[in-house]
């Protein structure tokens, strides 16, 4: 076996067996399980106690309102304010609503009242609001003498669909830029993640080697360079191995969740359009959302975005793994004094991340879009992300060269680095130290 | 000849570690390497293990000009020495013996030669954070020699030891040595030197000061001093000719000129009628040696 395979085997095999890994692998799914349903939870809460007010219809215009979102409405019924008050004091009510006379039917504004010594909650003093103000709508329509259904054909719901303008451009619905956010958003965050935190176990393998004072044993029987490529080249099939195996047990988790959640399907339909009346408009719309999502969906370039998100992928790696690693060999042993020097690897993949969050979910296309999906230090992050929304096809070759080009380089930078960092103890370095390493003979 | 230095220079920045450095180790001799702290001796063995390269100069190994699979014919514990905590005995041995390049079925082999030796086998399982410092050390020293290296580095090998641990790894030192491996012994505690070392070099400010056989090299620094023990006190007279460097009650230290010999002193005592007790050419300790080179190149910079 070849001293390099040794190396990545030792560096693979010790980091999988930690219980820290174990562990990791098998509970984050299971977070991601909890976390879904603590919020599903979240949603489906409402404050459950029932919210019972007496309304004082001042001006005759709602008549009976039908209970809605825990607020129990209950007519005066004849009684003054007064009187109500001190129904609401001993108990009765836990509030009261005074809907005044309307008086203008101009006015596009109208305050209603509501007296309680107890605070009205946001969720509850919406609900009324919705609920009045419908009520006053209607009792406006049918003192004008206005045909609802009339009224009803003034609204339309507008949503642009994009078309190409050449034949040969492929038609896109209004859900391709949704779905390709979704997906390019994914593909930013995973790549985000992946390097922060393997960029960084690289880096720590390479300060524990030097703590451990193993370094110099090591150095007499590897060249340092196969040593730091090693070290890379393990910790990255540790994080591919995690990933997988993410990927094999939120499939697992996500099968399971039906039958966790008590999710109701005619629920879900509710929100879709009704696809009798759209069915004239555009055979593209005539379809459920659902559908339409599936068939963005399928409208992507899997096996081309696949394909460019690995390269990226282990491009993006590459660089900043090795970027740590150089950073890790000259530090020493205090982790807390190298901060200053991990600080100039973190800032462009965070950059990176705040340009995809910030400007790139506005436009994928922009100038600074573009500019960063070919800069080397953020196109990992920033050109899977432009992936989704089918960008120029040289734009990604062109951004694909440049990383592969970049992760040569800065291993072969790295390398030059870690060689006199890592045989150098007790002495605290500066980066202008760093870089004068480089030009090392 | 296992290893031949030639003119070796080392660059550092501005300073130079290793100014053109040259020596020979005879095979199978115990070959020390001396110094003051930060003479040169760790970036001198570095460039000897192949952990840099030498700016200037050629080194050979076993005939050889130094290259990628030299590091396998080198056994180096170095003075900065560790082993991976989490990882168990045998694994990490396995490991190490590998990187060195050995098969897995060899290097087993020569493990469980050498836990057995140590009568450490059921240590094996047992992690590296667990043991005590002297044990680590003890499993360092099968990780050093495990691939039967021909030529063995040790720098500053009993730092941490006790006693007890000191003498057997001194006498494996010892075994390996009449077996015929080469050793290089990186030390400042002289005692050592003349204890188990048979050629020298001590090297100050990266340059060669002081270079030979360690008898010869003691030879060369002797100053002809003779310590004379007698029964009954040294007449009056003695003295008045002869350089006194030390006299007590019943013994004096006399330095000789350099074209005298002991016989004739002895010659004169017995004239004298001194009854005497001992007589002992004092041979320069390799301490004094050590300090007296030193000051001497130090004037020099």
């Amino acid at each position: 076996m070849s001293k390099l395979s040794l190396i990545v085997k030792r560096e693979y095999i010790t980091r999988v067996r930690k219980k820290s890994f174990i562990i990791g692998t098998l509970l984050a799914p299971v977070g991601l399980l909890v976390y879904f349903l603590v919020i599903f939870g979240l949603t489906k809460y409402s404050s459950g106690d029932e919210l019972k007010v007496a309304v004082l219809d001042e001006g005759g215009m709602v008549q009976q309102l039908p209970d809605d979102r825990g607020v129990r409405y209950i007519p005066a019924g004849g009684k003054t304010l007064e009187q109500l008050r001190t129904a609401a004091e001993e108990g009765t009510y836990d509030g009261i609503l005074r809907i005044p006379a309307l008086g203008n039917f101009q006015k596009k504004e109208h305050t209603v009242f509501y007296y309680s010594d107890k605070k009205l909650a946001p969720e509850k003093r919406d609900a009324i609001e919705d609920r009045i103000t419908d009520k006053i709508r209607d009792f406006k329509i049918d003192s004008l003498k206005l045909d609802p259904k009339t009224l009803d054909m003034l609204n339309t719901d507008i949503a642009i669909d994009p078309e190409k303008l050449t034949e040969a451009g492929e038609d896109e619905s209004r859900y391709t830029a949704g779905v390709g956010l979704a997906i390019g958003g994914i593909m930013a965050f995973i790549m985000f993640f992946m390097v922060m935190m393997y960029g960084q176990m690289v880096m720590r393998s390479v300060m524990e080697e030097k703590t451990n004072r193993i370094v110099e044993v090591m150095m007499s029987s590897v060249r340092p360079f196969d040593l730091m490529l090693g070290k890379i080249l393990g910790a990255g099939a540790v994080g591919l191995t995690q990933v997988v195996a993410w990927i094999v047990l939120s499939g697992a988790v996500t099968m399971l969740m039906p039958f966790l959640i008590d999710i109701d399907p005619a629920a879900m339909q509710q929100s879709m359009p009704d696809p009798g009346t759209a069915a004239a408009i555009d055979p593209e719309e005539a379809q459920s959302t659902g559908l339409r999502i599936m068939n963005e969906l399928s409208k992507q370039n899997w096996p081309l975005i696949a394909g460019a998100f690995i390269i990226f992928f282990l491009g993006g790696y590459f660089i900043y793994a090795s970027m740590f690693a150089a950073i890790g060999s000259a530090m020493g042993d205090d982790y807390g004094e190298g901060q200053a020097l991990v600080l100039p690897i973190t800032i462009p993949i965070i950059l990176a991340f705040y340009i995809v969050a910030f400007v790139g979910v506005r436009n994928p296309d922009s100038g600074l879009m573009v500019f960063a999906s070919m800069f080397p230090l953020f196109s990992p992050i920033v050109m899977p992300f432009r992936m989704a929304f089918s960008p120029p096809w040289w734009q990604v070759a062109l951004s694909l060269a440049l990383v592969i080009a970049a992760a040569f380089f800065f291993v072969w930078l790295a390398g030059r680095i870690y060689r006199v960092g890592i045989l150098l103890y007790g002495k605290k370095v500066t980066l202008k130290e760093i870089s004068k390493w480089m030009f090392y003979q | 000849m296992i290893l031949s230095v030639q003119n070796v220079v080392k660059r550092y920045d501005k300073y130079t570690a290793v100014d053109h450095v040259s020596i020979d180790v005879q095979r199978g001799s115990v070959f020390g390497l001396l110094g003051p702290n930060g003479a040169g001796k760790t970036s001198l063995i570095r460039m000897i293990t192949t952990i840099t390269g030498p700016d200037e100069g050629t080194i050979y190994l076993d005939g050889e000009k130094l290259h990628d699979r030299s590091p396998e014919k080198i056994g180096y514990m170095p003075e900065e020495r560790g082993l991976y905590k989490k990882m168990k005995v045998g694994e990490q041995l396995l490991y190490l013996a590998q990187l060195k390049g050995l098969s897995e079925a060899q290097a087993r082999k020569q493990i469980n030669h050498w836990l057995t030796k140590f009568e450490i086998t059921d240590w094996w399982d047992k992690k590296i954070e667990d043991l005590s410092k002297g044990m680590q050390q003890k499993i360092q020293f099968i990780a050093t020699i495990v691939h039967q290296p021909k030529l063995l580095i040790l720098d500053e090998p009993f730092t941490g030891l006790d006693p007890i641990n000191t003498n057997l790894i001194k006498d494996e030192i010892r075994q390996l040595n009449e077996a015929g491996t080469s050793i290089i012994f990186s030390t400042h505690r002289m005692e050592q030197v003349e204890e188990m070392c048979d050629h020298i070099v001590l090297i100050n400010h990266g340059k060669n000061v002081l270079y030979g056989e360690v008898q010869s090299i003691k030879n060369e620094y002797k100053q002809n001093l003779f310590r004379i023990q007698t029964e009954t006190p040294l007449p009056e007279g003695f003295a008045s000719n002869h350089t006194i460097v030390e006299q007590n009650s019943h013994s004096v230290t006399v330095r000789l000129p350099d074209d005298s010999h002991s016989n004739r002193l002895l010659q004169e005592l017995l004239q004298l009628g001194v009854r005497i007790t001992r007589f002992e050419e004092i041979l320069p300790t390799f301490n004094e040696i050590f300090i007296r080179r030193v000051e001497e190149t130090a004037g020099d910079q």
